[in-house]
């Protein structure tokens, strides 16, 4: 299969996950011609790393995956081992520029041009040693030396500089973030992130697939089960193998119960951010209602390690799946109240309305997706049917409906997250009442040199994963995706109109991972 | 105004005094709760720092300020810096990136501190270990007086873990 008309001939990726077509750029040249067709169509950067193959006599290989209205387009370009460098693709999608200098700073293979500064190495390795280089070793010996970073100053007369981070004032995850403000009008915003990057892709390279489900479920916690699904539907991809019905279902059911846990967080602490101390303390209770039920059923309260290659680690029986449908009832009944608590405070409406904003167009230039991007009116939700598109199992039968808004703004982020509690409350009655009798998982057999691709529509976004195994079985390489790669620019566009004293509240309608993103 | 007023009448006092679940554990945090109070006054500030953590800790580490924990009904309250803390709360495992930073913040807390580990990550590195971007535990970077295991650990666990740390 051909895309948009140009040379490069696609495969599709077996097995009921996301749809995924993989195919193989012959050189930079046919990746750049790649790339600018599916701008021009349209289509997102999804995600790009690269992997060392030196090890079975090739190259490098850089891995770039597109999101295109069907599906994703994976695609490979192999680069040889003297001189691994490639086009620059930041001109096209600028959400590439982190992910190519993450890539150079990890592996070694270059751009050839654009943003050189270093993006996850700070000061703790050196610039000739590349962590996930097969022949790298430990790395355990640098001498750790913090180092300065080349923000973009900007000058006039009264325009002064902002620094904060890496230690944020709240309970919060560690970045810096540099403001350049004339008065209390903020200019320009500039993130220097990676202090979370704790060197998770190496860790995974020699693993078990097992072994590797328990790291993934730790990339974001508060995601876990997004990435655990992703990552099995990579791992399933790769062994051609499917998990059965009831296994199937109930990764929905973590999923969504996953989503409410994180708006019902959100919404509360938006309302925080906004001065409404009524809002957060109810919605805290019902996170916490809601947190101590999947404690009790699923025996953790983020369900982490439920999810595993095959299948799921657990079932659910009968009283547990009608606690799930009562409190699914309650909860909608207080969350409808609560909404209109929100849409009617006059007080949080004017903190809300008009802050933050960035529309379509630039949604869809930064390779947006998640709650942000349907926040500006793009429908795009792996669950959700559209033109083109049909979701993969168990979404298509569900019907699952998308939740957009076309303002673009802190409001906008807030009704989003309001309409999908509804939404998944309503799937979460169905799985729960539907859920079918089979097996729960499937045997993974080790495939020697396999690969695959999973995509889920987590909470915050789209989380990708890419797996690969080596000769033994074990995993060669995996690369797990955050949306918040696309969506930490987006954040630096959307407070450019407002106040110093807005960041904090538009930073979290993004609500954010550090954690995911560095790695 | 008013659907607000009904909606705080109607859900009551949430707050738990000790949480629920664990009827020992339960008698145990309020007698240290009571034992704190003693020792404070009603006044034990803590600064969290996030040494690179998953996320997961600090979602449990916001569960301990919903209505139901109240940890201010303690009189335990998180601040925005260091120099007003008497103790740091850190989850890990530290990451070398953010080795230097913890430092500092270690520093920049008045003595006499203490210094909470949190998390399997926090406490002996978790499944991150220790590698060429991560120091592993908390204590590899700075002295810990207390370590809260978990992944994450519940809000009742690191109810316990801080109320230890007075103790000491």
């Amino acid at each position: 299969m051909r895309f948009f008309g140009e040379p490069i001939e696609f495969e599709k990726q077996a097995g009921i996950g996301s749809p995924a077509w993989r195919g193989r750029a012959d050189d930079g040249e046919a990746l750049q011609a790649f790339a600018v067709a599916v701008h021009r169509n349209g289509g997102r950067l999804a995600a790009l790393w690269g992997e060392d193959r030196r090890k079975g006599g090739e190259g490098f290989r850089l891995h770039v995956a597109f999101g295109l209205d069907m599906g994703h387009a994976w695609l490979g370009l192999d680069l040889p081992a003297a001189h691994p460098a490639y086009p620059d693709l930041a001109g096209i999608f600028p959400a590439a520029n982190r992910m190519q200098r993450a890539t150079r700073d990890l592996v070694g293979i270059a751009t050839d041009g654009g943003d050189q500064r270093p993006w996850l190495r700070h000061g703790a390795w050196p610039a000739d040693w590349f962590p996930l280089r097969h022949d790298a070793g430990g790395g355990r010996d640098f001498t750790n030396r913090p180092s300065d970073y080349d923000f973009v100053q900007v000058g006039g007369e009264g325009a002064h500089e902002i620094p904060v981070g890496p230690i944020h004032a709240g309970i919060i995850e560690p970045g810096h973030f540099r403001f350049s403000v004339i008065g209390e009008r903020l200019l320009r915003l500039e993130q220097r992130l990676g202090y979370q990057h704790k060197g998770v892709e190496k860790l995974f390279i020699g693993m078990n697939p097992a072994d590797g489900a328990r790291l993934v479920g730790r990339i974001s916690g508060d995601s876990t089960c997004a990435y655990a699904w992703a990552y099995a539907s990579a791992v399933e991809a790769a062994c051609g193998i499917s998990p059965p019905p009831r296994g199937l279902l109930l990764r929905a059911l973590m999923l969504e119960r996953e989503r409410v846990a994180n708006h019902l967080g959100d919404l509360g602490a938006l309302g925080n951010d906004a001065a409404l101390a009524f809002g957060f303390s109810q919605f805290m209770r019902l996170k916490e209602d809601w947190l101590r039920l999947n404690g009790k059923i699923f025996g953790h309260r983020f369900m982490m390690d439920r999810i595993v290659p095959g299948g799921t680690a657990l079932d659910l029986e009968a009283p547990a799946l009608a606690a799930i449908v009562e409190q699914g009832d309650a909860v909608g009944r207080e969350v409808k109240e609560l909404k209109k608590i929100y849409d009617e405070h006059a007080g949080l409406q004017d903190r809300f309305l008009t802050t933050g904003t960035i529309d379509a167009d630039l949604a869809r230039e930064l390779s947006l997706s998640g709650v942000a991007a349907r926040a500006t009116g793009l429908i795009l939700d792996a669950r959700v049917h559209r033109q083109g598109y049909t979701p993969p199992a168990p979404w298509a039968m569900l019907g699952v409906r998308p939740a957009t808004d076309e303002r673009g703004d802190v409001a906008a982020r807030a009704a989003v997250r309001f309409a999908e509690i509804f939404e998944s409350l309503r799937l979460l009655r169905e799985l729960a009442v539907g859920l079918p009798d089979s097996e729960l998982r499937v045997e993974v057999p080790p495939v020697p040199g396999g690969s695959g691709l999973g995509v889920i529509e987590g909470w915050r976004g789209e989380v990708l994963v890419g797996v690969a195994f080596d000769d033994d079985g074990k995993l060669a390489r995996v690369h797990p995706h955050d949306p918040s790669w696309q969506a930490w620019p987006a954040l630096e566009h959307a407070v450019m109109k407002d106040i110093v004293p807005d960041f904090p509240l538009i930073n979290k309608s993004f609500n954010l991972s550090y954690s995911g993103a560095d790695l | 105004m008013i659907p607000m007023l009904k909606r705080i009448l109607r859900t009551g006092i949430v707050s738990e005094p000790p949480p629920a679940a664990l009827a020992a554990e339960q008698r145990e945090v309020a007698r240290l709760g009571e034992e704190i109070l003693r020792i404070l006054g009603r006044a034990l500030t803590i600064r969290q720092v996030d040494a690179g953590s998953c996320n997961g800790c600090e979602l449990e580490i916001h569960a301990l300020n919903n209505p139901y924990t109240n940890l201010e009904g303690y009189g335990i309250k998180f601040v925005a810096s260091p120099r007003h803390a008497d103790m740091l709360l850190v989850t890990g495992p530290v990451t070398k990136n953010m080795e230097h930073a913890l430092k500092v913040a270690w520093d920049c807390t008045p003595d006499p501190k203490l210094v909470v580990a949190v998390g399997d990550c926090g406490s002996c590195g978790g499944v991150f270990g220790e590698s060429y971007a991560s120091c592993g535990a908390v204590e590899k970077v700075i002295p810990v007086d207390v370590r809260v295991p978990g992944c994450p650990p519940t809000p009742v666990a690191l109810l316990q873990g801080i109320l230890a740390a007075v103790r000491r």
